[in-house]
C-alpha cells in the first residue's frame, strides 16, 4: 500500500491553512499537486542544464538535450513499450488530440466517414472531431451510457461499421469515474480497418496502463494529472502511424532540409514537435514519472480504489445526497461526482471551500454527459495518493454543513 | 482540537435562502415589452427576464432560469425591488448593487433587501452570479430606451 503520510511529506502545497482550516486538496483530476522531487528537478534543470536541445553543440546544449530525451524513454516504458520514437511530447492532452485529428484526421477522412464517441467524452475529445467532421463532411456518431453509469457497448458495437475510420474513447471518466473496456472496443474498431484513439488524460495518473494490451492506436495524455509539471502532454502512436502521418506544425527542429519553396522533414518523433519545446517541464515530468513508479502502479490503483470505497459508503449517507457513476469502487477511479437535493453544485463548493476543502463543481468540460444526466453541473470530489480518510471526513463535516443550510425543513441559514 | 468557524456563513443569510427556495415573480409575463436572457457560460447559470416598460417605467417584471442560490435569490430580489419603478431609479439601484458587488461599497440604502448580497463581495468567483440579472436587466433597459 502507498503510506500516505510519507507521501504527504513531499507535498509542500498540503502544508497550508485555506479559510482558517488546513487544506484538503480533493480536485486532482482537474490537476495533481506536485511532490518536492517534481519542483526540484524543475530547479535543478534551469540552475544546471538549461540550453535548447537538439542543435547546440556544447556541452549544456548536448545535456539538455540528453535529460529531455531521457524523459521520451521513460514515458514509453512508463506506457508497457520500448520505442521512445513513438512518443511525442504536446502541451497537454487536448492538443494531443487535435494533433491526430489534424495530422491523421485531414489525410484519412472524406464526405461520409463516420467517427464514433461517446457520450461521456471531455470536451477536448468531442471538439477537435467536430472540427474534423466540418473540415471533412464526416460524421459524428455517439454511443450512449448505461443506467449504471458505464457505457453502452452494445450501441457501440451498432455504431462501428463500414465506414468508421476513427472511433475515440476515454479510458477513464472524469465526471463518472467510469473505466472503459479499450481493449474491448479496439477490437471492434480493428475489425472494421477503423482506429483506436484512447484518451488516457484521467487513466495514466491512476492505474497501471500498458498501451499494446490496451490494443489502442493512439494514447494521449497529460503530465499536470499525474504529479508532473502544466504544459506537458504526450501522444503515444502504433509503431509506423507517426512516420504516415505529415507534421501538424510547422518551424523549427521539425524539419530536415528547408529550401525557399518547400521542406522535408525530420524523423519522428521529431517532426512533430515544431520549435522550441516545454524541456524544463518536461525533464521534470521525467521526476513525477519517477515517483509513482516508486510507488507502484498497482499501489496507486489500490489505494484509490480504498479511498473511493470509504468516500462512497461515507457520502451515502448523507441525507438526499445522490452519486454518479457505477456503484462498484472497483470499476471506477477515484472520483466522486454527487447531486444534494436543493443546494446547486456552486453553492456546495463555497461552502466546501469554507471549509478548506477544494472540490470542483460545474459542468467539468462534460456537456454532453450533463445533458444526459439531466444536471445542469454536478460537484466532484477527486482523490489522489496523498489524499487519506481524514480528507474525505473534512469533506463530510462541510457536506453536513450544506445541509445545514439548505436542507428541507430547516428555517436558519447558518450554523 | 477544536477547528475555528467555517467562513463564508455570512454569504448564505437566511433572506437569500428564502428567495432562493420561494422566488418572487417567478414565470413569463403575458405581455412582455422587453424579453432578455443571459448565460454565464462558465457555470450554465440562465436568467431569463421578461419587462414591461411604458413611460419610463417598469410596470411589470418576471424572471425564469436555473442555477445556483446567488444567481437565483439575486434575480428575485431585483424582481421583488423593481416592480413599478421607474427606469432612472432602477439605474440608480443596478449602480449601487454594482458597486456593493464590484468595489466593496457600503450597500446604500436605497437597494433594500438586495444589501443581503453584501457577502458576496468577498468572493470574486462568486460576484458573477449575482450579476447576472443586472447584467440582463442592462440589455432589457437599453432595448427598451432604444425602441422609445
Amino acid at each position: 500500500m502507498v503510506n500516505v503520510d510519507a507521501v504527504r511529506k513531499d507535498f509542500p502545497i498540503l502544508e497550508q491553512v485555506v479559510n482558517g482550516r488546513p487544506l484538503v486538496y480533493l480536485d486532482s483530476a482537474a490537476t495533481s499537486q506536485k511532490p518536492r522531487q517534481v519542483i526540484d528537478a524543475l530547479v535543478r534543470y534551469y540552475e544546471t542544464s538549461n540550453a535548447n536541445i537538439h542543435r547546440g553543440i556544447h556541452t549544456l546544449a548536448t545535456r539538455a538535450t540528453d535529460q529531455y530525451e531521457a524523459v521520451r524513454g521513460k514515458t514509453a516504458s512508463f506506457l508497457g513499450v520500448s520505442n521512445p520514437e513513438d512518443v511525442v511530447f504536446t502541451r497537454n492532452t487536448t492538443e494531443a488530440i487535435n494533433l491526430v485529428a489534424r495530422a491523421w484526421g485531414d489525410a484519412n477522412l472524406g464526405a461520409g466517414d463516420e467517427i464514433v464517441l461517446t457520450l461521456m467524452e471531455h470536451h477536448s475529445n468531442i471538439v477537435p472531431w467536430q472540427q474534423l467532421a466540418a473540415r471533412t463532411g464526416a460524421v459524428l456518431r455517439y454511443a450512449g451510457i448505461t443506467p449504471g453509469g458505464t457505457l453502452d457497448l452494445d450501441q457501440v458495437r451498432g455504431l462501428i461499421g463500414p465506414r468508421t475510420k476513427v472511433v475515440s474513447v476515454m479510458h477513464m471518466s472524469n465526471v463518472l469515474g467510469t473505466i472503459n473496456p479499450i481493449a474491448e472496443i479496439a477490437e471492434m474498431a480493428h475489425a472494421v480497418g477503423a482506429l483506436l484513439v484512447a484518451d488516457g488524460a484521467q487513466s495514466a495518473p491512476h492505474l497501471p496502463v500498458k498501451v499494446e494490451q490496451l490494443g489502442c492506436d493512439f494514447f494521449a495524455f497529460s503530465s499536470h494529472k499525474m504529479l508532473g509539471p502544466t504544459g506537458v502532454g504526450v501522444l503515444w502512436a502504433r509503431r509506423g502511424l507517426l512516420e504516415s502521418m505529415d507534421p501538424f506544425l510547422g518551424g523549427g527542429d521539425m524539419i530536415a532540409i528547408v529550401r525557399q519553396e518547400e521542406s522535408t522533414w525530420a524523423d519522428v518523433p521529431h517532426k512533430f514537435e515544431a520549435g522550441t519545446p516545454n524541456i524544463a517541464d518536461v525533464v521534470a515530468f521525467g521526476a513525477a514519472i519517477d515517483y509513482l513508479e516508486a510507488l507502484g502502479m498497482d499501489a496507486v490503483r489500490r489505494h484509490e480504489v480504498a479511498i473511493t470505497a470509504y468516500a462512497m459508503d461515507q457520502l451515502s449517507s448523507i441525507e438526499g445526497l445522490r452519486i454518479h457513476g457505477p456503484g462498484r469502487p472497483e470499476d471506477r477511479g477515484g472520483v466522486v461526482s454527487f447531486e444534494m437535493n436543493l443546494a446547486h453544485p456552486h453553492d456546495i463548493a463555497t461552502i466546501a471551500d469554507g471549509h478548506g476543502v477544494a472540490i470542483r463543481a460545474g459542468h467539468h468540460c462534460a456537456q454532453l454527459l450533463m445533458r444526459h444526466l439531466g444536471v445542469p453541473a454536478t460537484s466532484r470530489a477527486s482523490f489522489s495518493i496523498y489524499n487519506n480518510n481524514n480528507d474525505v471526513d473534512a469533506l463530510m463535516e462541510a457536506l453536513e454543513h450544506v445541509n445545514r443550510v439548505f436542507g428541507n425543513g430547516s428555517s436558519r441559514a447558518a450554523v | 482540537m477544536a477547528a475555528p468557524e467555517p467562513q463564508f456563513d455570512d454569504l448564505y443569510r437566511e433572506i437569500i435562502l428564502d428567495h432562493y427556495r420561494r422566488p418572487r415573480n417567478r414565470g413569463e409575463l403575458a405581455e412582455p415589452t422587453q424579453r432578455v436572457e443571459g448565460v454565464n457560460p462558465v457555470c450554465g447559470d440562465e436568467i431569463h427576464l421578461d419587462l414591461d416598460i411604458e413611460d419610463g417605467t417598469i410596470r411589470d417584471l418576471s424572471f425564469w432560469g436555473s442555477g445556483c442560490s446567488i444567481s437565483q435569490s439575486s434575480a428575485s430580489m431585483l424582481t421583488d425591488r423593481l416592480k413599478g419603478c421607474p427606469v432612472e431609479e432602477a439605474e440608480r439601484v443596478m449602480q449601487k448593487v454594482r458597486a456593493m458587488l464590484m468595489e466593496g461599497a457600503d450597500p446604500d440604502a436605497e437597494i433594500g433587501d438586495l444589501e443581503a448580497l453584501e457577502g458576496v463581495a468577498k468572493l470574486p468567483v462568486r460576484v458573477k452570479c449575482a450579476l447576472l440579472s443586472w447584467n440582463v436587466l442592462q440589455e432589457g433597459i437599453r432595448q427598451a430606451t432604444t425602441a422609445a
